[in-house]
């Protein structure tokens, strides 16, 4: 860092004016904090929605957490967490390595590769639940039997196919991640790597994948955190069907809340979903180990 | 001292700009198209009865330049979501589509419907345009909370005569004859039902059906006025066991828990000749009619109603399904949007044109005198069967999910799904639902 004197160190210093982050902070009260407690608050309620709220003590959490559904919702939820983790992760780490070297023919499958992720996540799941169609869609359609398998209506088979479209839909952006992380490495690393001999695979393993430690962990983060939020892919291509087989938590949340109108449970349940979502953050930003928030680049 | 001010300042422009957004955002919707910003809204379900209700809006903000009503579809699950929260929230429409019932009975508990009796006794013309064992059905503790506006809706077993024709068989009459005709329709490749079991409420009908053939009913009534214990009746037990019987025989079309009918999935597999039979509502004639229109034209639809069960205690000649729909008014609407509501209630549905319009459309109109009408029309004969099968059913039984509370209705729903799917017993669905009573 070139040495600066005078008022323009100081602020570098000090950074810049917390003044502006005022605005983000009003927003953030207001739509997340406030309604945080606010749901805190309706969970030790009972309110159908439409009537008067009554204080109820702690009936909604006993009725939540006796549900044998509520259980059965973690255990869906922590499943595809699970699939889809051990799927995307390493499609994307790959994907992002491949699609970071600078041939045109690369960019332009990138392209191809990001198109999922511009559809709506309800577009997308419409689009699956026609193809998967037993009878209308896409193996009946050209006549390949293995196909056209009872794809949505198979309590074994859905959670699987749940994993392998919300990949579909996730990998480009992961892959987005791994790209921007990989062009971070410095060249210099790989030309001494070759001349000391290294081929690609050493090289991937050598110098590529431990640069992109803390991609990783921030790539990890977000897809499991945000397993605990997928909830429009799966309400429109399930509705969490058949039986209970992918009713994950926040669906479960929100059917409770609007279909069963019991706001009390569904709010009881939605202060489970902070705290899990809160704790797996923790744990993953733990696993970054103490100099996770330090930039990697040279001289900054 | 001088930061804390600025601070203050800051938070209060800050809130100044959110609540600008947040106000903008409130009237951006409702002002958007048609009408002015005090129109009454409407919301209606789109399929069906769309074009219709679209036509009959459209007439009324003609010649009402000065009342108009501003028109929005929503898929039918969607809707039930939508209406609720947006009642709920103080942002619920001039106009509540609905099906009477518990749902019908939650909003006036809370005070959300305007009461319509006073409007109902001034204008005689209204009260009796209806069929009265329909007008009955937007009545609670005495008082008029909604009225019908289209047409009634039966569940009616509806069949394909060309495949019927090609195995040689009759429709069925009894649940023996239905369940003989399983194996032959599945040795010759085609499903013997169709069943949208995604929606989960076309499942219902069958279960419906069964318990009101098994025990007539009386046994709803109990359940739907929250005697206790009320779902151990021995009729619910047996049309379960006869639900999974028919699963095994494999009753039901490949895949039936991914069929959505809110796409009309599953009717489409009746008319390609894919299955056999469906158990569905009145209205599903009107779809075909539009996405099948040869199908109908040529006969090839035939429908009888749900085969007795041996034994059985009911009347076979008793419905389930819904008597119609209707609307019920905001009780947190402007006066000028409940006046408008009011004016068109009165002068502007179920005027000749809407009747005819939805007689056209294949729907058999909830209105007294469209006897003529009805035998002029090309559907004559589904239509004047409808209309038979609703005046001449010594039991209308509305749709249990409709008429039972909210909470109790979607663990129905959900529980009956498990049966299908034989993840539960009939036993187990029994303690479930009597532990949902009074819920």
């Amino acid at each position: 860092m070139p040495t600066s004197t005078g008022s323009s160190r100081r602020v570098l210093e000090k950074g810049p004016s917390g003044w502006l982050a005022a605005p983000a902070l009003v927003f953030f009260l207001l739509f997340a904090i406030i309604p945080l407690f606010g749901v805190l608050f309706l969970s030790f309620t009972k309110w159908d929605g439409l009537g008067e709220i009554r204080l109820d003590g702690l009936s909604s959490w006993t009725t939540v957490l006796t549900d044998p559904v509520t259980g059965n919702a973690l255990w869906v939820t922590a499943k595809i967490m699970f699939f889809s983790f051990i799927v995307q992760a390493p499609i994307s780490l790959l994907l992002g390595v491949f699609t970071s070297a600078s041939q045109k023919y690369r960019a332009a499958l990138a392209v191809l590769y990001f198109v999922p992720l511009l559809l709506s996540s309800a577009a997308v799941a419409i689009a699956y639940k026609a193809l998967l169609d037993p009878n209308f869609g896409l193996g009946p359609g050209l006549g390949l039997p293995f196909l056209a398998q009872d794809w949505l209506g198979n309590s074994d088979l859905v959670l699987f196919v749940v994993v392998f479209v919300i990949a579909w839909q996730f990998v480009p952006f992961h892959t987005l991640i791994y790209q921007g992380g990989v062009r971070q490495i410095p060249a210099s690393l790989y030309e001494a790597a070759q001349i000391d001999g290294a081929g690609r695979v050493q090289q991937f393993f050598a110098i590529t994948l431990p640069q992109l430690k803390y991609t990783i962990i921030t790539s990890s983060t977000l897809m499991v955190v945000g397993s605990l939020a997928y909830f429009d892919l799966v309400f429109v291509l399930t509705g969490g069907g058949p039986g209970y087989s992918t009713r994950l938590l926040p669906l479960h949340m929100y059917l409770t809340g609007f279909k069963a109108n019991d706001m009390g449970a569904a709010s009881a349940l939605g202060v489970i979903l902070v705290v899990i979502g809160l704790a797996l953050a923790l744990l993953l930003q733990r696993l970054g180990g103490k100099n996770r928030n330090a930039s990697q680049l040279e001289g900054a | 001292m001088l930061k804390l001010t600025l601070r203050s300042a800051a938070i209060a422009v800050t809130a100044a700009a959110v609540s600008i957004s947040l106000a903008a955002c409130g009237s951006s919707g409702p002002a958007s198209s048609a009408g002015n910003a005090d129109s009454a809204t409407m919301w209606g379900l789109t399929g069906g009865n769309q074009p219709v209700l679209q036509k009959s809006i459209d007439a009324w903000n003609k010649a009402h330049p000065d009342e108009t009503v501003k028109l929005d579809f929503f898929a039918n699950d969607a809707y039930k979501t939508k209406v609720r929260t947006a009642v709920g929230a103080g942002q619920g429409p001039t106009f509540i589509y609905g099906w009477g019932g518990g749902v019908l009975k939650s909003y006036v508990d809370s005070g959300q419907v305007a009461d319509l009796s006073d409007f109902v006794a001034s204008n005689p013309d209204v009260k009796n345009r209806y069929l009265p064992s329909v007008l009955k059905n937007g009545v609670i503790d005495g008082k008029t909370y909604a009225l019908p506006n289209n047409n009634v809706q039966p569940v009616v077993l509806y069949y394909n005569k060309e495949v019927f024709d090609k195995i040689g068989v009759q429709a069925p009459k009894t649940w023996d004859d239905l369940m003989a005709l399983v194996p032959k329709f599945k040795a010759a490749g085609i499903a013997p039902f169709s069943l949208g079991g995604q929606s989960k409420w076309p499942d219902l009908m069958w279960l419906e059906y069964l318990v009101e053939r098994i025990g007539g009913p009386d046994v709803f009534a109990n359940i739907a006025a929250n005697k206790p214990g009320a779902w151990s009746d021995p009729a619910v037990k047996e049309a379960l066991s006869k639900i999974q019987n028919l699963v095994d025989a494999g009753g039901f079309a490949n895949g039936f828990s991914s069929i959505a009918a809110d796409s009309n999935a599953d009717q489409a597999l009746l008319y390609t000749g894919k299955a056999a039979m469906i158990l569905q509502g009145g209205w599903i004639y009107q779809s075909m009619k539009k996405d099948a229109a040869d199908f109908v034209k040529n006969g090839k639809l035939g429908y009888v109603t749900f085969p007795a069960v041996s034994g059985g205690k009911g009347d076979p000649a008793n419905v389930v399904g819904n008597p119609s729909n209707f609307w019920s008014i905001s009780s947190k609407a402007t006066d000028s949007q409940k006046k408008a509501a009011l004016d068109y209630v009165k002068s502007g549905m179920f005027t000749d044109a809407d009747t005819q319009a939805l007689i056209d459309s294949g729907a058999v109109p909830v209105t007294t005198g469209i006897e003529s009408k009805l035998a002029a029309s090309p559907d004559k004969d589904f239509l004047s069967y409808v209309y038979g099968m609703a005046k001449n059913a010594p039991s209308f039984t509305l749709s249990w999910d409709q008429a039972l509370s909210p909470a109790q209705g979607d663990a129905m729903l959900a529980n009956l799904d498990q049966i299908f799917l034989k993840k539960i017993s009939p036993d187990q669905f029994v303690s479930t639902m009597n532990a949902t009573i009074g819920k």
